[in-house]
């Protein structure tokens, strides 16, 4: 995998890419990434230091764990509190605030919450703990989905009568249409590279030919994303929006057809609410009802502690790409990674995170 | 072996012949020098120098035998270390032992044994120590905490603090960052990696002594242990009049480290090593530092990273591989494997 890395980090290459996106560009431009891996290797790899000032980047509702609402987490939450429980999930959502809680400080009265890195393990779990329910908290975009499709699929298989899904599992284009219709000033969305390795780029049909604005499918090194910018100033200046792939290595226009369909027999859409964006028609997932004995909501009763939304904190607009994380009052006073307010601030893909990193908490 | 027994049992913790056999058996055995022999309540040392180095550090690491080292291994290593950064020369030891009863004695002589090795080959003693069992599932497995003493010159006292720092002196580092922490993830097994992935664990004094004696300018040195290699350039730069650049060209990264890292989103200047030190050396001294560095066996990829500059006081700034800049800021919380 390595290997193939170096050659998307060469600086010289970076640098004649930057020129020429300072000799093309003649009047300024808003591009929006709209994935957390993105986000964080614009900020790691010092990415806007090399722009020209008319060209401005906008962090997106890209990290699965920032667009997740508290509901999820007070749910999830209610679930680990019960005895016969075991909770499955992937690092990042330890730490996210729920309303009065988080898994973390849950894990810590010594309720079970387990991180795992695959869907795989939590069915592994499952299968060594017949008397306890594991449930494995899905979230996640495109990307993640298939994974717990075959997760889903798996345990029928593997005859497992004590593993359930959470899903809060989500799909991009809603949402990305959305923020269009909100009134976001943008040019441009540098589109998610992994997600559209599942998905293709038909989803993206609609941004240039209903919208007018450019969508560039980009990889995640440097060389890819000043590419991707390359390319959308180019659109923009010779007025050509269109749906373009610069992820070539990794990305085919149909996408992955096996994973897709995987995904159809397990989940069906539904309205799903998103932080910052409110509940968006069918931009969420959840299983099938010949799958529904698996759903954890429908299977496991709890009582949900009522939703308190926090105050003051701008995730939201930030997610909208209408604010930065440096308008934000609590940044790096009340909200810090330590003691985050905002889900934006946990997951090392949230542009608070990335912010707070790699541009210093103040 | 220490008795019959093939496993710690809370007797051992007791203090009575349980305990006696314990310590004659396994401590003292192994451990092996006059001042533990005479087996006094407080070890009677003599010390060198006027100022004495002390400093204390608990390990409690899972798994507790991991590839390049283990929790013994890392317990005398991390106290050698952070004397031998302060300029001091590591002299004594202590090391105390929290072992969870059921605990299997083979295992305990392992890191016994490996405690005694690194004493020896770090040139320390490992003069007085403490035992004490808990009951099962109170604690995981064993938790060692080990306390050093050294001696101080007078001319390295500024060393510490790094008082005279100024603009112009190189930062240097003697080899590749986020090895120990990338072993320790994938010999948890938590993520089915067979990657040859081992731990940089290694007492770094005879390096250190390397460098004193080839520069009086040296002016800080830091062991980069948890939190990296970010952590400890990010606090150098706070509260200070002078900023520092580091060049992200020059920092050394295992194949393997890079591998892991990528794949679960961890950025490897915050990953833990257990055998890097950052040296910060007047600039007309930097070549000198360096080549007497790269001369020692824990130094052979010793590089200069970056430089104390006059501009941005306070701040760490990192020159990215592909020409940007970035600041380099301390890790809040744990990094957090990601989800897509």
């Amino acid at each position: 995998m390595i290997k193939y890395i170096d050659e998307y980090r060469d600086k010289n290459l970076v640098l004649r890419i930057a020129n020429e996106i300072r000799r093309i560009s003649s009047r300024p431009f808003r591009f929006m990434e709209v994935c957390g891996g993105h986000t964080m290797a614009i900020q790691k790899f010092g990415i806007p230091s090399l722009l020209p000032e008319n060209i401005q980047l906008l962090s997106g509702p890209g990290c699965p764990v920032c667009v997740t609402g508290r509901k999820f987490i007070d749910t999830a939450i209610a679930f680990a509190r019960r005895e016969d429980v075991i909770i499955t999930t992937y690092g990042d959502l330890i730490r996210v605030p729920g309303s009065t809680s988080t898994l973390d400080a849950e894990r810590g009265k010594g309720h079970d919450i387990r991180m795992v890195y695959s869907i795989l393990d939590a069915l592994e779990i499952a299968n060594d703990n017949p008397d306890k329910k594991v449930i494995f908290l899905g979230i996640g975009f495109e990307t993640t989905t298939p994974s717990s499709a075959a997760g889903v699929v798996n345990a029928i298989n593997m005859g497992l009568d004590n593993f359930y899904l959470y899903s809060s599992h989500k799909v991009m284009p809603p949402a990305m249409t959305a923020l269009i219709n909100e009134g976001v000033k943008i040019d441009g969305y540098i589109a998610p590279g992994h997600v559209s390795t599942i998905t293709g780029t038909s989803i993206y049909d609609d941004i240039p030919l209903k919208y007018n604005l450019g969508c560039v499918v980009s990889g995640f090194e440097p060389v890819d994303l000043m590419q991707t910018i390359l390319m959308l100033t180019r659109q923009m200046e010779n007025d050509d929006a269109k749906v373009e792939i610069q992820y070539k290595r990794a990305v085919v226009p149909e996408g992955n057809v096996k994973a897709r369909k995987l995904v159809d027999e397990v989940f069906e859409a539904c309205d799903d609410w998103w932080r910052g964006l409110g509940l968006l028609k069918d931009s969420g997932l959840q299983l099938r009802s010949a799958y529904s004995h698996l759903d954890a909501e429908k299977a496991i009763p709890v009582e949900v502690e009522k939703t308190r939304e926090d105050t003051g904190c701008i995730c939201g607009e930030i997610l909208k790409g209408l604010k930065s994380p440096g308008d934000c009052k609590l940044f790096g006073k009340a909200c810090t990674p330590n003691d985050p307010v905002g889900a934006c601030m946990v997951s090392n893909e949230g542009a608070c995170h990335a912010w707070f990193r790699y541009r210093g908490s103040a | 072996m220490a008795g019959n027994n093939s496993r710690i049992l809370l007797g051992h913790g007791s203090g009575g012949s349980l305990t006696h056999e314990l310590i004659d058996n396994l401590f003292v055995k192994h451990f092996n020098n006059p001042e533990l022999d005479k087996q006094t309540d407080a070890a009677l040392l003599k010390i060198p120098h006027k100022q004495l180095a002390f400093t204390t550090d608990a390990f409690v690491v899972d798994p507790i035998f991991f590839p390049g080292g283990d929790i013994g291994k890392l317990a005398i290593c991390g106290t050698v270390n952070d004397i031998a950064v302060s300029g001091a020369k590591p002299l004594y030891l202590s090391a105390a032992f929290i072992i969870e009863e059921g605990f299997p004695m083979e295992d305990l002589e392992r890191i016994v044994i490996s405690m005694a090795e690194e004493a020896k080959k770090a040139g320390v003693s490992i003069v007085t120590g403490d035992t004490k069992v808990v009951n099962k599932d109170k604690c995981d497995k064993v938790f060692i905490t080990t306390t050093g003493i050294g001696a101080l010159e007078e001319k390295y006292v500024n060393i510490s603090e790094g008082n005279e720092i100024r603009p112009g002196d190189k930062i240097l580092i003697n080899g590749s960052i986020g090895d120990h922490g990338m072993a320790i993830m994938s010999a948890r097994n938590e993520l089915k990696l067979s990657a040859p992935l081992l731990s940089d664990c290694a007492s770094l004094n005879g390096l250190i002594a390397n460098i004193t004696k080839a520069s009086d300018k040296v002016h800080f040195m830091r062991d980069a242990t948890r939190g990296g290699l970010a952590t400890v350039i990010s606090e150098l730069s706070t509260n200070r009049s002078y900023g520092i650049n580091i060049d992200e060209e020059q920092l050394l990264i295992d194949e393997a480290v890079r591998g892991m890292c990528e794949l679960l989103g961890f950025d490897p200047m915050y990953v833990a090593n257990e055998g890097k030190v950052v040296v910060v050396v007047a600039g007309e001294d930097a070549e000198i530092v360096l080549k007497a560095m790269q001369k020692h066996e824990f130094g052979e990829d010793s590089r200069i990273i970056g430089e104390f500059v006059g501009d941005h006081p306070g701040k760490a700034w990192l020159n990215t591989i592909i020409g940007g800049n970035r600041i380099i800021d301390m890790l809040a919380g744990e990094q957090l494997p990601r989800i897509c």
